[in-house]
Parts: C-alpha cells; structure tokens; sequence
C-alpha cells in the first residue's frame, strides 16, 4: 500500500500519544496551565481533519495505510469517509475543549499529568478506532479503548467504588472487544476481505455468505457492549465514578459511541436483512425505554445524565437498525446534536459539582445568579437536548418522526418509542439545566460563584455551536450531514431537513412530545418516588448480576483449583503420565497404526556390548537398594544411549545427551539430598505396582510409537533442504547448529527465554524452601 | 565428596572444562558443537566446582550472579538479531563479516553472538540452579 502524502494523517493518528507521554512533563513545569498547550494537540488533529472536508463532501474517500504483516495481508491502514470524518472532528474537537475544561476542573490535583497522560492516550485510540480500516487496525485500537478507559475510570483508584466501575467497564467491554474480534475473523474467514473499505466496495457480499447471522451476533455482542445497549448498559452509569472531565468526554463523542459507530459502518453491508431489522429496534429500543425511567429515579446530576446517554445510545441503534433511509440520516444528525449538547451538559454538571460542592438536584437551587455564564450554556444545551427550535437537537427530532413515521411495519411502536423516550430526555435535559439556577437559593456545601474560564469555555462553546450547525444547516448539512448520512446508507442522500417548521405528522408529533416533556418536567419528583417503587418491588437488576457472576467464577474456580491442584507432587505425577500413556496407546489402537514386528537388528558386536551397557544400567535401577545408586545407574544407562548415537551418526545429538545426563543425575542427586528422603524406597508394594504398571505402560507406548515412526516411508525434502542450503545461505557445515542459530533462530530465542524464566521460578522454589516462611499477606493470617 | 583427591583436582577440571566449552561453543558451526551443549559444559563444570569445594567460592570466582549472567546472555541474543533490521532485513537474518585478526582472516557474524547469548542463557540458568540446590545442602 502506498503511503506517500499520508504521512501527515500517521503523525496525526500517533500525535495523542506522543502528546500522553510529555503530558507529566508539562504539568511539572505549569501546572494547570498545561491545559493550554496540550489542548493544541486535540485542535491540531481537528484542524487536520478540517482540510477533509471538502473533498469528503465531494464523494472522495482516502484510503491509506503501511504494510503491517505483508505475510499475512494485515496493512496498518486508515479510511476516510464522511461517518469517520465526523467522528474524527468529534473525537478531536470537544477532546480540546475537555483538555482545557479538565485543567479547570482538576487544578491543583496531585496527579493531573498522569491525567492528561490517560485521557490523550484514550483520545489517540479512540480516533484510531473510527479511522481504522483493516481490521486488525480496528481490533487493536478497540481494546485500546477499553484499556484506556479503565485508567479513566479508575483514576481515583483509593476509593472502592471507582476500582469496582473500571473492573466493570473493562470486563464489559473487554469481552465484546473479544466478540467482536471472533466476529471480524469470521467475516475475513468468510468473505477473504481484511478491510473496511474492501467490504464496503462489496457491498452484498457478506450478507450473503452462509455464516451471515453469527457474524452479526458476534459483532453485535461487541458494538452493544460497548455502546451500553441492555442488558449490558449497567457498566456505563457506574463509570460515572470517573472525573467529570472524563465522563463528559466518555459520553458526548467518544468511548460509548464506538458502538454506534461500528453499527453505523456495518450498515450498508449487513443491514437490510431481517435479522439486522429486528435485532436493532428491538435492542435499541429497550435501551431507550429502560434507560429514560432509570433516567427519572436518579437525583445526582451526573447519574441523571449517564442513563439519558444510555436511552440516546438506544434511540441510535433503534434508528440505525430501522431500515429507512431517512431513519438513518436522522440517527447521523442526532448523533452530532448529542455529542454536542451532551457534552456540553456534563460539563456543566461538573462545574455544579465543582462550585457548589455537591451534584445532588434535590440539594441545589437559586445558583443561577451567582453562575449566569455556566447557566446559559446549559440552557442552550438543554433546548438543543430537548429538541426545540431553533438547535441542533431540533432538526435531529423532527427527521426521526419523519423517519419512523414513513418507514415499515414497526413504524407504528417505534414511533410511540421515541415519543416516550424524547418526552422524557426533554424533561431530565431541563431538569439539568433548570432545576439547580432556578427557584430559592439554597444552602449548598460551597458558597457557589462562577468558576474560572477553563471551566465554563467547554459548555458554552458546545451550546453555542449547537446553535450555529443549526442556522447554517445548509452548510452543516454539505460538509457533515451529508457525506455521514451517505456512508451510512450506502449511497448518496441528502438531507433537507432546516429549522424552518414544516407543517404536518412530524410537527404534530413534536407537539405532543414537548407537551409530553412539560408535564414530565412538573411530575418529575413524583415519577421519580415511583421510579424508586417499582425497582425496589423488581430488587434485582444487571449491575447485581455483574456482581454475582464475579463472585460465581470466582468461586467455582477455587473449587476447580481444589480438585485439580491438590498440593501433592505424587498425585500430578501420576495424572502426568497416565495421560502419557494413553495418549500414546488410544490412538495407536484405535486407528490400527500399531507397528509391524521389526526385524531381528543385524549389529556390530561392539553396538551388542553398548546396548547390554544400558541393560545393566537399567537393571541396577530396578535392583537398587537405595535412592542415590538408583540415580546413578539411571546415568549409566543414559550414557549407553549417547553412546549409540554417536556411534549411529549423531554426534551432535550425543554430545547433548552426555551432558545432559550428567547434569540430570547431578540434580537429581542433590534434590534428592534436599527433599531428605529416607535413603530407601518404603512403600508398600501396591502403591509400587501401581507406579511400576504406569512406568512400563509409558515406556511400551513411547517404544512403540517411535517404532512405528521409522516405519513410516522417510520424507527427506528437509534433510536435502538443509543440506543444500546450510553452507550456502548460513555458511555453517554443522546442519543442526545451522538449525538452531539461523534458520529457526526465532523459535531458538523463545527457548532460552523459556529457560531462563525456568531458572527464575526454580529459584524462587528453591528459596522459599531454604530460608524462613514468608510473612503471608495481610488479612490471611 | 569432599575428598582430598578431589578438592585439589576439582579447580584444575573446572578451568578445562570452562575452557573446553568455550572450544565447543565457537566450533559449533561447523563441528559438534554450539552455545547449548557448550552452555551444559560450562554449567557441569561449576556444578562439579559447587560439590568439590563449596558455593560459595563458585559465587566468588563467577563474580555476577548466575542469573545476571542469563539475563545478559537473553540480551546478546536479542540485541543480534536486531543488526538485521538496520539492514532493512527481517529480525534475526544472520549478517556476516571478515576481519583480519594477527593477519588471519576471521569470520564474525551476528549468528555467533546468538550461539553466545544461548550459551550464557544456559550456562547462567542451569548454574543458578545447581548452586541453589547445593547451598541448600549444607543449610
């Protein structure tokens, strides 16, 4: 793959990661102003992305990339189109706002360079995830995600509750990282095509491959983990145990929509089918439904927004999975509103957090005064949230009515879906906004006034912006709705969609969902005494499942680990070689490949004399009255053996077995020595025969085996190969030192490393015996 | 063990040995030989040294721990394949030169350095080991 000119989009994609390795430094030398400078990072990437947009919207699409494993056709590779484009600017413009919000928000904290470490890092593999073309490009970048956003959620890892919510998170999303995984080899397996860009130019190809359904199943195991469809949304509320910074990054642009994104790639290729039309609304709109209510029971601001993102992730994967092609565009323009004003909002709801010292709704009134820039950004927010005109979020609601409305047979029930779930995100969105500037003041924790501008630039920002998109919606619709929409379905569309009314279906359903939202508003402390009811009347939920499948594997491994280790050396020596033995016999036997009678050996009489060298040898063993004897006589009759290889022709062989007996009997000797056992061997005779009846079978099933091998028809294409090339390639005449040093020189270096780790771990055996107990951990004794 | 005979003599075998493993070690080429079975020579060697007179002059006269010495042998093997790649050749690919030592031309390659990261490697791990075990004999 040529690469030339695409050398700027690599440094962009490594450029957060650089960026997370001086970001200690940074901090070390200004502080919190840091923000300032690594804030450039973010909108060097945005700007970069920028100079796409026009030839995106013209229909071009870049593909580039290096070769990664040209063996195995794997290229590190990046595509650009209008769905990764949008997302790129996402990912990097509010990732510049949150760099400055979170050097606001965590001024003064011990450890702010390590967060700016984290969250650039998160950044860089987020952008690598919606760029990604190959798919191993896509895997790696994925988990990458789930990695880093462990360390963002666990970034307050002295307290319980946020270690609990980055277990969670990364097993969660881990394991659909895995399922996805399964799902994009079955797909190469299936189609042969490692990329996006190729799958999508085949465009009916993998529907139409016979695994078609459990590919889905698995890549959908990995998108809905990710973008918290239920059941597996509980990980995300929990997540809110990171910093707000992070929460608000988590859920506007980035992390939770990977998801989304994939399902939002995948569409042109497996959409259309009645598998991916049902799946999808049935999923997202679950999602939605469940996450509005859970929406209404909170009290903590953050939390309130959390499951409003859950329902958003919902409504996206219902519209995605609706089959329309107006229902997608309005899942593109819905997607950009709620980045925007999600964002936006968290934001806000940390600087709450931040100035008045508690985020709790119930606990806050009156602030608005005291914080009027922070609350004009969340009421611009809010009104884009709740779908009035004239924002963003407004052209998205009126194309999902329009969408639902027009499409097939669900259209009915996901309309009345989205009316329910937009009704209530109306109501939780002004909740947000409203609830804590308005009304009495109230006592609060803190004496709230406005914060610094780090803190309130991002929100107003996002709001304004939310506002502008929709007044310039020609504009936004040519560079970003557009070209997103059209990746999205799979040809070309155009959205129309402005903030001009139109009169008709949709306009009346937004009438209804508005009324909806206000009365939803008024009741929502009652709704959310309700709320409260029915989950203590339900008592059992995902997050408690969570809990208790840990807590299960947990156990049953202890008991596995009962059973199969056991702390006796005797009993695994046993399970070792019984199963030896019969994975020699069994097959040997039951595939009739038992070996014919040799022939009566024609040998020199001194091969005579080595051989009954090594029968004496294994004599002495069997006669030995004591331990140290028996280990010795092992050694004559190992020695025996070197010496028939030697005199068969393997010198090198031979000179490797002589030292290798030697030392085997040295050690052998001085464990012996160490174990102090009694000189003699004291078992009663049936635990004798039971070891002397699984020692001869070892020995009878190995003779036989290696018997039958040299009666199978010699293959020599690898001795002619080695011969012929050892000399001329490796410049060695010693074919088996050649082997090891050159030709298989890989496999060589893992050996080594093997036994050196084995000298290791024999060591640390050896000084656990030697010198005093170990203090055992605390707690365990 | 530890009889006079044996004492005396075990120093006297233990150099020859160590000499005579290096001998395999660079022979290894072309002949029987090469860094593992030179590295068990080695190993045997010190181990016969442990029984004759003790660890702890083995530990003096080895200077590094035997470990380290492992350590270090993985990091030769590692560090030669690594000339390859500045040859833009695949990790590991053997690269050869000639010098002339006392007017002698010698070979020298990366693949000779593997062979003596595999022989340290060896050497290292099997000694530790052995001395290990033989400490602990008198403990």
């Amino acid at each position: 793959m040529e690469a030339d000119g695409h050398w700027l989009t690599f440094l962009v994609l490594m450029l957060p990661f650089a960026g997370a390795a001086i970001a200690p430094v940074l901090v070390r030398f200004s502080g919190h102003n840091a923000a300032w400078l690594l804030a450039l990072i973010p909108a060097f990437m945005f700007y970069h992305f920028t100079g796409f947009l026009g030839p995106v919207a013209d229909g071009e699409t870049v593909v580039a990339g290096y070769s990664w494993i040209p063996s195995l056709d794997v290229d590190f590779s990046w595509y650009i189109d209008g769905l990764s484009l949008t997302f790129a600017l996402l990912i990097s413009g509010i990732g510049a706002l949150i760099v400055l919000y979170a050097g606001g928000y965590l001024k003064g904290h011990a450890h702010l360079g390590r967060f700016f470490s984290f969250i650039l890092m998160f950044m860089g593999a987020m952008q690598g995830l919606v760029l990604a073309d190959g798919f191993l490009t896509l895997f790696v970048f994925w988990e990458l995600t789930s990695i880093t956003s462990f360390l963002l959620i666990g970034f307050d890892h002295a307290r319980e509750a946020s270690r609990r919510a980055a277990l969670q998170a990364l097993i969660v999303t881990g394991l659909g990282g895995l399922s996805l995984l399964a799902g994009l080899l079955l797909i190469w397996n299936m189609t042969g095509l490692g990329s996006m860009s190729a799958l999508l130019e085949a465009e009916s190809a993998l529907r139409e491959a016979p695994l078609y359904l459990a590919a889905l199943l698995l890549v959908l195991g990995g998108a809905f983990t990710k973008s918290a469809q239920f059941p597996f949304h509980f990980w995300l509320p929990n997540a809110m145990e990171a910093p707000t910074p992070v929460s608000a990054y988590l859920h506007s642009a980035t992390m939770v929509k990977a998801g989304v994104y994939l399902v939002m790639r995948l569409n042109p290729v497996m959409g259309d089918t009645v598998a991916w039309e049902t799946i999808l609304p049935i999923f997202g709109g679950t999602t939605l439904i469940v996450g509005t209510l859970l929406a209404v029971r909170q009290t903590d601001l953050k939390l309130m927004l959390a499951y409003t993102t859950v329902a958003s992730l919902g409504l996206l994967v219902m519209l995605t999975g609706f089959g329309s092609e107006k229902a997608a565009e309005a899942a593109v323009l819905y997607l950009v509103a709620h980045s925007m004003f999600k964002g936006a909002l968290f934001m806000v709801a940390g600087g709450i957090d931040h100035e008045a010292g508690t985020r709790d709704i119930t606990r806050l009134g009156g602030i608005g005064r005291a914080m009027p820039i922070t609350f004009a950004a969340a009421v611009l927010a809010a009104i884009s949230m709740g779908g009035l005109p004239p924002f963003f979020g407004f052209l998205a609601k009126e194309e999902i009515y329009a969408g639902l409305w027009q499409g097939g047979g669900w259209s009915g029930l996901m309309t009345l879906v989205a009316i329910v779930g937009n009704a209530l995100m109306f109501a939780i969105g002004f909740a947000v906004a409203l609830k804590p500037f308005t009304g009495p003041e109230v006592e609060t924790p803190k004496h709230a006034h406005e914060g610094p501008v780090l803190l309130w630039l991002g929100p107003l920002v996002l709001g304004v912006a939310g506002l502008l998109t929709a007044l310039a919606s020609t504009l936004s619709h040519r560079f970003i709705t557009n070209p997103m929409a059209s990746a999205v379905v799979g040809e070309p569309v155009e959205v129309y969609i402005s903030v001009v009314p139109h009169v008709g279906l949709p306009l009346a359903l937004s009438v209804i969902t508005i009324v909806l939202g206000v009365l939803a508003y008024l009741m929502l402390a009652r709704g959310r005494e309700a709320m409260a009811a029915t989950l203590k009347a339900i008592g059992w939920g995902p997050d408690q499942g969570f809990d208790q499948a840990v807590r299960g594997s947990v156990r049953f491994s202890s008991v596995v680990t009962g059973i199969v280790q056991n702390g006796r050396l005797d009993y695994y020596m046993t399970a070792t070689f019984v199963a030896l033995a019969l994975a020699l016999f069994v097959p040997m036997i039951l595939f009739g490949e038992l070996p014919a009678v040799p022939a009566f050996p024609d040998l020199r009489f001194y091969e005579w004399i080595v051989l009954a060298i090594a029968f004496i040898g294994l004599g002495a063993v069997l006669y030995a009255r004591d331990r140290l004897t028996a280990i010795v006589s092992l050694g004559i009759q190992g020695f025996a053996v070197a010496l028939l290889f030697m005199l068969l022709g393997a010198p090198d062989l031979s000179f490797t077995q002589f030292m290798v007996e030697t030392l085997s009997v040295v050690i052998l000797a001085l464990v012996m020595t160490r174990l102090r056992l009694s000189q003699a061997d004291h078992r009663p005779t049936g635990e004798k025969a039971v070891d002397i009846t699984i020692a001869a079978a070892c020995g009878a099933a190995l003779g036989l085996m290696l018997l039958r091998v040299t009666q199978v028809p010699f293959d020599d294409t690898l001795s002619v190969f080695f011969a012929e090339y050892s000399r001329a390639i490796a410049h060695g005449r010693n074919i088996v030192n050649v082997i090891i040093v050159d030709f298989r020189g890989l496999d060589t270096l893992g050996e080594i490393a093997v036994v050196m780790i084995a000298g290791l771990a024999i060591l640390a055996l050896v000084r656990i015996r030697a010198g005093k107990p170990i203090a055992a951990p605390k707690g365990e004794g | 063990m530890r009889t006079l005979i044996f004492r005396t003599i075990a120093p006297y075998l233990t150099s020859l040995m160590v000499l005579f493993s290096i001998f395999v070690l660079l022979r290894g080429h072309n002949e029987p030989g090469g860094g593992f079975i030179g590295g068990l020579i080695a190993a045997s060697a010190f181990a016969i040294y442990g029984i004759a007179c003790g660890v702890s002059p083995v530990r003096r006269s080895l200077y590094f721990h035997p470990m380290a010495i492992s350590g270090c042998g993985l990091l030769v093997a590692a560090v030669s394949g690594l000339v390859s790649i500045f040859m833009e050749m695949p990790f590991l690919t053997g690269q050869w030169g000639v010098i002339n030592l006392l007017g002698m031309p010698v070979d020298i390659s990366t693949v000779l350095f593997f062979d003596i990261g595999v022989y340290l490697v060896v050497v290292g791990s099997i000694t530790s080991i052995a001395l290990a075990l033989e400490e602990r004999e008198r403990a």
